[in-house]
């Protein structure tokens, strides 16, 4: 590809993509993404591959790999264009049939739909899925849509456009404007105004000027920010060039987690064809601007993402936060003013340069705009990525969208912002979700992980599990983060443990209060809130676990006992079986159900697994 | 100590100190860990002190310095793992196995390791082995996946 030098011939050629393309022939799409990957997506896309072949139509039907469509739950998933017909959990068997009934024949196979589990009414398009249809996917919805390796299909949507108009019609102080007008806020977190922040960076003093994407994506729990670089990678870069340009930077970075190879590896092919286009390097679009950009791999610690820790670790440190006196808009990346934004945030801003700050600021409440990702996880039916409005209820992302919980189960609490989150009781699941309401709860909006939790989760455990993983991660550089999530972690242990004791909950809020209050960087800073808002809403929970030394929802192991329900067992034998320990007494010529040995029991959970008959119970 | 594939990743980021995660990375996913006397050579080559290297190399989670068996599992310990009992099969392996996470086993099979969310919370418990990926384990489920690699069947 020769590369462009003017917003016509970037036109022109857009043009000619979309000419050679007609919108009325068939179209197969296949999400590739993690969850329909680990379901196994790529045996369908080889067998419909072959399918289209044997059948003759290969020259007839585009087949089309992309990034991940969101209903991860319901992978793997193929949609039939320009019907937009979804067939879910298609196996590589189902290919011919698709092939010879729905592309021949235009006829739709009723096995592969989705089935509404309330009303159990059928469902062919896509669009029709209460699951997509209550959301608003302005950001993520076009990964259904391209092939994130090819540049052609970007274009083709209208990509890079809104960089043209950046360059050729806008002056950069005037993008700053319209981004601070957007009322757009960071998506990694703290929620900071991005307009505001670029505009310190644009105006500290100096020559050279960094921006840099977070794509570090620590959240354990969270995987929007993966998908979004999987599986539109172009909508990133295009944001950072058009921020670049507004901020007066010439040298980028992204700077992604380690565990995401195929991200990585995406958004080095979209680099390269940016590069090749003329999207990057020097005189961008005829514009004299000039930008490039590297990628960097992290190293696997929660703390890099905070900023002047990623920072230390692109420099080749240890990734260790510093005091902020003077902020990294001023003095960041190898001291030069460096304006660092979520990979979210970044891919909102094609979309508001296009559309005008005024349209975007329709979308959302008061103080959050637009719209926001979330990765809902956990107890729920339909879990998967969902891009909802700002101000839209927990309780529409629970049960409207995520269809309930599992099993018919009660619902317990929902889980925001990660480690520096907190836990929100059924009481609050009409608050609508927004920057600032999330944070009077008790919680944060985070990167966006949404964790539903279910009548068998223990919140104890839960407040125990994040501290462990803040105690682990804590990079040790101020006393008391380093302590304050260690000493916090022990006391939770100890009540998991039955070895709590009277006056254990004020010392974890007195703990909390000291830890958030001296620590350097927001992981100290933020570190207490799981425990305090588990406390502040589910502190009988604690008590009984102190007082009665019990674990209600059957999760802290010292505190639990498996038993068989004898009236239940069908004396198969199968938990003897599996059982590790040989805690289970009986035979089945005997006749007699089966029995568990207390003291023998290591509560490993596999014979509870391995019945068939629910008839081993936890008290 | 084959100085070689240390040169060549110390070339291919032009002996920049800047770039040091980055040739850590590589020396791991070359070697499968970092080699001691690898490390002392990069750092004379690029002339920083052996503390840096050393610092670094023990600052983050992706680095080990010591050898990890044939076949790595690594099992899911993020949040939306965690709430639907990842916890269970890290116990099981660690009983089945002799070893804790970060361990090997003495006849360097299997490394055991946990991380904290592999980007798939949709389908957990995740657990992967030697790079594949499978969802909704168990602990019964992970006898059976271990199952080939045990007879030597599977190689990676
Ligand atoms: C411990 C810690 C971890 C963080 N991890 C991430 C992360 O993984 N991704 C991210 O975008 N921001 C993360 N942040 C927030 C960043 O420090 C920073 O605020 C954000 O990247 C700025 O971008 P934004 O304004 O677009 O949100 C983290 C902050 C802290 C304190
Ligand atoms: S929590 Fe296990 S894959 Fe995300």
């Amino acid at each position: 590809m020769k590369r462009i030098n003017s917003v016509e011939d970037l036109e022109r050629e857009r043009e000619k993509i979309r000419a050679a393309r007609d919108p009325n022939k068939p179209c197969i799409t296949i999400c590739t993404g993690t969850g329909c990957h680990a379901a196994g997506c790529y045996p369908v896309a080889g067998a419909l591959r072959e399918a289209l072949r044997t059948g003759g139509i290969e020259g007839e039907v585009d087949l089309r790999i992309t990034g991940c469509h969101g209903f991860c739950e319901r992978g793997p998933l193929v949609v039939i264009n320009p019907q937009r017909i979804l067939y879910q959990r298609v196996k590589p068997d189902d290919a011919p049939d698709i092939v010879s009934e729905t592309l021949k024949k235009g006829k739709i196979i009723e096995r592969l739909l989705y089935v509404h589990p309330l009303t159990e009414e059928k469902i062919v398009r896509e669009d029709d899925v209460p699951f997509y249809k209550l959301q608003k996917r302005i950001i993520f919805g076009n990964n259904g849509n391209i092939d994130p390796t090819s540049i052609e299909d970007y274009l083709a949507i209208g990509g890079y456009s809104a960089l043209a108009k950046a360059l050729t019609s806008m002056e950069p102080q005037q993008i700053v404007e319209e981004v601070k007008k957007s009322g757009l806020r960071g998506r990694g977190g703290g929620g900071f105004h991005t307009g505001t922040k670029w505009e310190s960076c644009r105006k500290a003093s100096g020559d050279t000027r960094y921006v840099i994407c977070n794509a570090d994506e620590g959240d354990p729990g969270a995987y929007m920010d993966r998908s979004l670089l999987e599986g539109n990678p172009h909508s990133v870069l295009e944001g950072m060039i058009i921020g670049a340009f507004a901020i007066g930077s010439n040298e980028g970075y992204v700077y992604v987690r380690n565990e995401y190879p195929l991200a990585v590896e995406n958004l080095r092919i979209a680099l390269d064809r940016a590069n090749d286009w003329g999207f990057f390097g020097k005189n961008i679009l005829g514009s004299g601007f000039d930008f490039n950009v590297k990628i960097n791999r992290g190293g696997g610690a929660f703390v890099c993402g905070e900023s002047t820790a990623l920072m230390a670790s692109l420099e080749g440190q240890p990734g260790e936060p510093r005091a902020k006196h003077i902020h990294t808009v001023e003095s960041g990346l190898y001291e030069k003013p460096t304006n660092l934004n979520n990979v979210e945030t970044w891919a909102n801003v094609p979309y508001i340069v296009n559309l005008g700050a005024e349209q975007y600021r329709q979308i959302g409440t008061d103080g959050s705009k637009g719209t926001k990702i979330f990765s809902l996880v956990g107890k729920v039916n339909n879990t998967g990525l969902v891009e909802v409005p700002m101000g839209i209820t927990l309780r529409e992302i629970v049960y409207d969208i995520g269809g309930g919980i599992i099993g018919g189960k009660r619902f317990k609490a929902i889980q925001t912002g990660g480690p520096s989150g907190g836990c929100l009781p059924e009481s609050l699941l009409d608050l609508p979700v927004d920057f600032d309401r999330l944070t009077e709860a008790g919680s944060m909006m985070g990167s966006g992980g949404m964790i539903v939790m279910d009548e068998n989760n223990c919140m104890v455990d839960v407040a125990k599990y994040f501290m462990n993983f803040l105690k682990e991660e804590s990079c040790g550089k101020c006393a008391s983060c380093r302590e304050g999530t260690k000493r916090m972690y022990e006391v939770l242990h100890r009540i998991t443990e039955g070895n709590g004791r009277e006056g254990d909950i004020a010392l974890l809020e007195d703990l909390s209060f000291v830890t958030a209050e001296a620590s350097l960087c927001a992981l100290g800073g933020t570190a207490p809130n799981p425990v305090l808002s588990t406390i502040r809403y589910f502190r009988e929970e604690y008590e009984v676990h102190i007082k009665n030394k019990k674990c209600p929802a059957g999760v802290c192991k010292e505190l639990i006992t498996y038993r068989i329900i004898p009236n239940q067992c069908t004396i198969c034998g199968r938990c003897q079986k599996v059982c590790p320990s040989q805690a289970i007494r009986g035979k089945i010529k005997m006749k007699k159900p089966f029995e568990i040995l207390p003291e023998k029991c290591i509560r490993c959970g596999m014979c509870s697994e391995a019945c068939k008959f629910d008839a081993i119970e936890i008290v | 100590m084959d100085v070689n594939p240390v040169e060549t990743i110390l070339k291919r980021y032009d002996y920049q100190d800047s770039w040091l995660v980055a040739m850590l990375q590589d020396l791991q996913t070359e070697m499968h860990y970092l080699p001691k006397e690898a490390l002392e050579y990069m750092a004379e080559k690029l002339g920083i002190s052996r503390t840096r290297i050393f610092r670094v190399a023990t600052f983050y989670a992706a680095f080990s310095l010591t050898p990890k068996g044939k076949h790595r599992i690594h099992v899911c310990l993020g949040t939306a793992c965690h709430v639907r009992g990842a916890g269970l099969i890290v116990n099981t392996l660690e009983r089945q196995l002799k070893i804790k996470p970060g361990g090997t086993t003495s006849d360097l099979q299997f490394s055991l390791d946990t991380v904290n969310c592999l980007g798939a919370c949709a389908s957990g418990p995740i657990v992967v082995v030697d790079g594949e990926y499978s969802g909704e384990m168990s602990s019964l489920k992970m006898e059976k996946l271990l199952k080939p690699y045990r007879k030597g069947k599977k190689e990676s």
